[in-house]
């Protein structure tokens, strides 16, 4: 289509093409790199930046609480972010881009595996970094990994299968509370689980037990619900589950060896950002071998004609029951690495609100889309961290947001994309 | 002993009796047709023998087998490939995933390979899409291999689904209506498909159809289906002469 509008639209319109185009050939590897160095300015200058621009401290997430607490700071807040990370990460992916090419194209040549690490050191870098600046950074960041984790294994449920569960809160508390109970009843001094059994130094080594344990107790509760609702089509699923996660929520509230209403608390300091960005990067990695295998398609086959799935020798029954508890043992590992970032755990966290965010986050990424999983979490989880200054009209402003992606993209910001690898990583060069 | 075999086969849905006493035996490499009125039971007796609906009374036996009760992908993978009357593709799979899709029940790799890319699921996904592309090509749909099956046209989805039944690798073939919706041009081309893939697969076949001409040339014998019952059983020139088949469906100018 012409741009019809007024010149000004068109010189827009004509800008974005022109920095679409300037970083056409920066592929992912000068990006990283661009990001490192922002990071690293970020914490060579930027408290000195900030104080020289009336800023109180350093803006925490990219200046939009700021903005929004005193408005009048708009304007510095503003050219902080573009001094510390719009312009270094832009000059550096440019002059990057030629030896980042070469480097890219080289180390897929060599060894694939090889060049994923070094892509997910450079962001892990880029993380560590970012998040050092502040506690309240470090946190935001761990939680929004873990969510990562949440919302891909609801998608694999909500999407690729094309059920409505509504037991993930569930399934996040059964895991949160048994690794916890395995940290504490084995590693701590706790009044409740009484002197540690083992020393605590094996404690972050055994850690990982404790998680898949909780993942394990997820995917048995999934059983539970799903081999009633799973004999037939329909709402049936997202009934029993909801049913399923109050029961799991009332069952916490009145289990006094784990603290009844008032939870458990001072779980082990193990789910420190390496930790917790390790298992997001091996739950995507899983969880995009699992839907792109033929195994993992007969998700979509029983979604969209579960007869003909079954008529094609596609165990149907069996293949929802075990997605099913697939996402649930992801969803007990989030939970349990939930419980010790916040290191604290109480039945109350895991209710209806937790769910509409979890839900929102599917939805609001994209169904059946691992990259619609993590700009969903991402996004969401920011952009509420963000808009807290905001207060009770953040509530407003959110689903706000939510109803407009519905009716412009009714399945979701990224849906229905293949997430691979490999093409992320390619080095891209200009088309002559 | 007969490739699939069915004895006495009745249905009730509810009170209404839609399939009675119903008996059939296809030998290996054959083609047989049913045919009848709307609403007399065919596509009944498909779901029937392919396990979405379990029968009242009767068995079916598959190489001797009795598959009765058994769950549709079950008998599937014993090897009874089917299409539908009404095309029952995957909306959101490209013509190669469905074609790979078919052959679930030959994969080994299992939730492991599937979760953690073992090297044999590798070999075996290659070698799962590289006789998916052959089977692509005997149906001349080759070149769209990576399309999303809504982005066909209808004789090609027909073929799509056609070429997916086949990658079962099935004994014996059931095709509901293969030519419904088709002109002259594309019937002529269906039959060509279908001859083809008897003499290159040397599959059964049974069929169910509407239009005589494919049912006359095609096939060894036809039965003849009005409520429910087998009214004639034959071979194409004496269901063509079968004056209570005249009257019960074909119509008297169908045979001038």
């Amino acid at each position: 289509m012409e741009a019809t509008g007024s010149p000004q639209i068109a010189a827009k319109i004509g800008i974005r093409n022109r920095l679409r185009e300037f970083f056409s050939d920066v592929p992912i590897l000068g990006w990283l790199a661009g990001a490192v160095a922002a990071v690293l300015l970020e914490q060579l200058i930027g408290l000195r930046l900030a104080w020289l621009l009336g800023l109180p401290k350093i803006p925490v997430l990219f200046g939009f609480t700021i903005i929004l607490k005193k408005p009048v700071l708009m304007p510095s807040a503003m050219v902080y972010v573009l001094l510390i990370y719009a312009l270094p990460l832009g000059i550096v992916a440019r002059l990057c881009a030629a030896p980042a090419n070469r480097l890219a194209g080289k180390l897929i040549d060599v060894s694939m595996p090889g060049a994923v690490l070094l892509h997910l050191l450079l962001l892990y870098a880029v993380l560590h970094i970012w998040a050092s600046i502040s506690d309240y950074r470090y946190l935001t960041l761990n939680l929004t990994l873990i969510f990562v984790i949440v919302t891909l294994s609801l998608n694999v449920i909500n999407g690729y299968m094309g059920d409505f569960s509504c037991s993930h809160p569930g399934f996040i508390a059964l895991g949160a509370y048994t690794s916890s109970v395995f940290s504490l009843g084995l590693f701590a001094n706790d009044t409740m689980f009484g002197e540690a059994l083992l020393p605590a130094v094996l404690g972050p080594f055994l850690f990982p037990i404790g998680l898949v344990l909780g993942g394990f107790v997820a995917a048995l509760g999934a059983l539970v619900v799903a081999i009633p609702s799973f004999r037939t089509r329909g709402d049936y699923l997202a009934i029993i589950s909801l049913a399923f996660m109050f029961i799991v929520k009332s069952l916490f509230e009145n289990l006094e060896f784990v603290g009844g209403p008032r939870g458990l608390a001072g779980q082990p300091n193990w789910a420190n950002l390496p930790t917790v960005f390790i298992w997001t990067v091996v739950c995507i990695w899983v969880i995009n071998n699992f839907v792109r295998s033929t195994i993992g398609k007969a998700l979509n086959a029983v979604r969209d004609e579960e007869t003909a799935a079954n008529a094609m020798t596609v165990n149907t029954r069996r293949t929802k029951i075990l997605a099913f508890m697939f996402a649930a043992f992801w969803a007990g590992v989030a939970g349990g690495l939930f419980a010790h970032v916040i290191r604290y755990v109480n039945p109350a966290m895991f209710g209806i609100q937790q769910l509409a965010e979890v839900l929102a986050m599917v939805y609001f990424g994209g169904l059946n889309s691992v990259y619609g999983s993590i700009v969903g979490a991402l996004s969401l989880n920011l952009l509420s961290e963000m808009l807290r200054p905001l207060e009770l009209f953040k509530w407003i402003v959110i689903p706000l947001l939510l109803i407009l992606v519905m009716i412009f993209r009714p399945t979701g910001l990224i849906a229905f994309k293949e997430f691979n690898v490999k093409k992320v990583i390619q080095p891209k060069r200009k088309e002559v | 002993m007969a490739l699939l075999e069915v004895d006495r086969m009745t249905h009730y849905f509810g009170g209404l009796r839609a399939v009675h006493n119903y008996n059939l035996q296809i030998e290996p490499g054959q083609i047989r047709g049913l045919i009848g009125p709307n609403g007399a039971g065919k596509t009944t007796i498909f779901n029937l023998i392919t396990g979405i609906h379990r029968p009242t009374e009767g068995t079916v036996r598959l190489e001797g087998r009795n598959v009765v009760g058994l769950q549709p992908y079950q008998i599937a993978s014993r090897g009874i490939g089917r299409t539908f009357q009404n095309l029952l593709l995957w909306r959101h799979l490209t013509v190669l995933e469905h074609i790979m899709m078919a052959r679930y029940s030959r994969l080994t790799y299992g939730l492991i390979g599937a979760f953690f890319g073992t090297a044999k699921r590798h070999r075996e996904e290659e070698e799962s899409e590289q006789k998916a592309h052959q089977l692509l090509e005997l149906f001349n749909i080759g070149h769209l291999a990576h399309q999303n099956v809504l982005n066909l046209p209808y004789g090609d989805q027909r073929r799509v689904e056609m070429a997916r039944a086949l990658s079962m690798e099935p004994k014996i073939l059931f095709l509901d209506e293969p030519t419904a919706g088709m002109n002259p041009e594309e019937l002529i081309q269906m039959m060509d498909i279908i001859r083809q893939v008897h003499q290159t697969f040397g599959v059964a076949i049974f069929l169910i159809e509407h239009r005589l001409k494919l049912v006359m040339e095609l096939c060894e014998a036809i039965q003849t289906l009005v409520f429910g019952e087998v009214i004639a059983e034959g071979s194409p020139d004496e269901i063509q002469n079968n004056p209570e088949v005249i009257d019960a469906y074909l119509g008297k100018e169908a045979i001038e």
